[in-house]
């Protein structure tokens, strides 16, 4: 159970046995007709609603393009553009700040909760329940929530913040206070998420190995150092790829508790694409951009630290 | 990891009292965890339901001092908050229904079934759900514009089922994939078609499966806000996800008591899935990561 973590097509991990004579009646090639038939749906809905606009958004970003015409070619003048804009700049470094700390932050938290829930005690299915509860906020309104916490009239963390000396002036109209107010509501709702996933690898690792290094004599935080953490590193490097590729998509949580204040990657493109017509090429280039650096962040976790995926969470 | 159990070789002196730190240290940290998962949601639960006046008292009241349930009124005789409780679950509920009908197709041939590329068809499907949502608006939004389903349901629909795909199809694939064999082979020898053992013997077996599948599915398109916020202009067809930040949020005089209220009641209906189904919910969040 150490290696649960199969490789990417997991269909191939446990190629089906076929005992000889197990089918007379179902000659393969129907089987594979049936096979095609029953995927070809799914298929032509992944071209047609994620590959081919992928493939669009490129060719849109290498043209003039707004919402009515693709326009003249022009090279890489949009990515080009995008580069020379603050406002593009701004988003991303506003997003790089944003995924590294969150992700950090989450990493810790997540960790201490998931070992925290790994201990027997009374009650843990329902604290395990409760943990989960941010979850499943919608970010959009957690958003919401996180502004009326903050606000400077009727919020209890304004007042607790003003109160520490934290913060001065209202916190909501300040980019650093708000940059620092995204990433405390993204960690609130996502530690969750971390500390299940790491629940669950916890959860795999044999309770002899740890019970074996105690009576050797391990302290226990030569137990967690060198023994626990090392087999959950598989479980550990999951929870940071699917946490880094979603904070490096932030949309809901900049553009509803920044109101425009703060822009991420996401709410840049969002800002060409649907709301200013002018920028719609430049917002396509900053998709492309948005899309090379996700898969960048894949093959970093994949072929640098040894991530292996088993799919969606 | 200690379970802090007393160990016999040690006295009785020691073995009596390391165990209580280390027990209360543990009630200290869980009761932290609550306090923080509880905390923010209580407040809000106390700016909803307290009158008007109250919500600017310095210092900030802790205890409600006083109860009204008018801001609850208010977001109920909304009839556009009202609507978008329906649009919601209109485009919840069909993208559950597609995600899951095609899921369950798919997932059986890549579970079960031989025939070439299977594990490139798996990967490609897999692979939607490292994409950034945002990637895909422009292109998608200047298609619907062309065949007029900006402003409709179904693009929102069409797009959140392809990024909820992953999650059915590797979900269903895990689940179909634990099913006896025996039970597929007897219908084969018995002269069923591979068709036919999906639907008669595989898919009941595999309700639970099926179950999970839905429950997340569900959640992840009722929280869904890109998208809807793309492809949507009348705020009649608007979902929860995105009236609510818009939601009596005019810029001099924003109701935040109605705001709370309403923001409360929209996740209210994902939260009781949450307690009520929390182990089928881990289990279907952690069976994308680590296969049983």
């Amino acid at each position: 159970m150490s290696d649960a973590l199969v490789p990417t097509a997991p269909a191939e991990a446990r190629p089906p046995a076929r005992p000889s004579g197990r089918r007379r009646g179902t000659p393969r090639a129907s089987e594979r007709r049936t096979a095609w038939a029953m995927v070809a749906p799914t298929i032509l809905v992944v071209l047609a609603v994620a590959l081919l606009p992928i493939a669009d958004t490129v060719w849109l970003s290498l043209h003039q393009a707004s919402v009515t015409e693709t326009g003249a070619f022009v090279g890489l003048d949009n990515f080009k553009f995008i580069f020379s804009d603050p406002a593009f700049t701004e988003a991303l470094k506003n997003t790089a700040i944003f995924t590294v700390v969150s992700v950090a932050i989450e990493l810790v938290l997540g960790l201490g909760i998931a070992l925290v829930l790994n201990q027997h005690f009374r009650g843990r299915g329902a604290i395990r329940a409760i943990v989960l509860i941010p979850w499943a906020f919608p970010l959009s309104v957690a958003a919401v929530l996180g502004r009326l916490m903050l606000q400077d009239q009727v919020g209890i963390l304004s007042y607790i913040a003003h109160g520490l000396g934290l913060a001065h002036g209202p916190i909501l109209s300040d980019p650093n206070s708000l940059l620092v107010s995204v990433i405390l509501v993204d960690v609130w709702t996502s530690v969750p998420f971390m500390a299940l996933l790491l629940l669950a690898g916890l959860q795999t690792i044999p309770g002899e190995v740890i019970e074996a290094a105690r009576v050797d004599g391990a302290s226990a935080a030569q137990r967690l150092f060198r023994i626990t953490l090392p087999l959950l590193w598989p479980a550990i490097l999951l929870a940071l790829l699917f946490r880094t590729l979603q904070a490096w998509a932030v949309y809901d949580l900049f553009y509803v508790m920044a109101q425009r204040q703060l822009e991420s990657l996401s709410t840049y493109v969002y800002q060409g694409v649907r709301v200013s017509e002018l920028n719609f090429a430049p917002g396509t280039a900053a998709a492309v951009f948005t899309f090379l650096t996700s898969l960048a962040i894949v093959v970093l976790f994949i072929r640098g630290f040894g991530a292996r995926t088993a799919g969606e969470v | 990891m200690a379970y802090a159990e007393p160990t016999a070789a040690r006295s009785p002196a020691l073995t009596r009292r390391a165990p209580n730190w280390s027990r209360l240290g543990l009630y200290l940290l869980v009761g932290l965890i609550v306090f923080s998962v509880a905390a923010p949601l209580l407040w809000i639960l106390k700016i909803s339901i307290v009158e008007t006046r109250e919500l600017s008292a310095s210092p900030p009241t802790i205890w409600p001092h006083t109860f009204t349930l008018a801001h609850y009124e208010k977001v109920f005789g909304d009839p556009l908050f009202l609507r978008s409780l329906a649009n919601s679950v209109i485009i919840a509920g069909a993208t559950t229904l597609i995600a899951l009908t095609l899921g369950a197709l798919a997932a059986y041939p890549l579970a079960r079934l031989q025939f070439r590329f299977r594990g490139l068809v798996m990967s490609g499907i897999l692979a939607i759900s490292f994409f950034p949502m945002v990637a895909i608006i422009a292109p998608l939004f200047v298609q619907f514009r062309s065949l007029g389903l900006l402003d409709s349901y179904w693009a929102v629909i069409a797009t959140d089922t392809v990024f909820v795909l992953p999650l059915s199809v590797w979900i269903l694939a895990t689940f179909f994939r634990q099913l006896p064999r025996d039970l597929e082979n007897a219908a084969w020898l018995d002269g069923a078609s591979p068709l036919q053992a999906f639907r008669m013997i595989i898919l009941p077996l595999a309700a639970p499966g099926v179950m999970t599948a839905a429950i997340l599915t569900f959640i992840a398109t009722w929280n869904e806000y890109l998208f809807a916020n793309t492809f949507l202009f009348d705020n009649h067809k608007w979902p929860v996800t995105v009236l609510i930040p818009n939601y009596a949020a005019n810029q001099f005089t924003p109701d935040y008591a109605a705001q709370a209220a309403a923001a409360l009641v929209v996740t209210a209906p994902i939260l009781i899935l949450v307690l009520v189904l929390q182990r089928r919910i881990v289990s279907g969040l952690t069976a994308g990561a680590l296969s049983g």
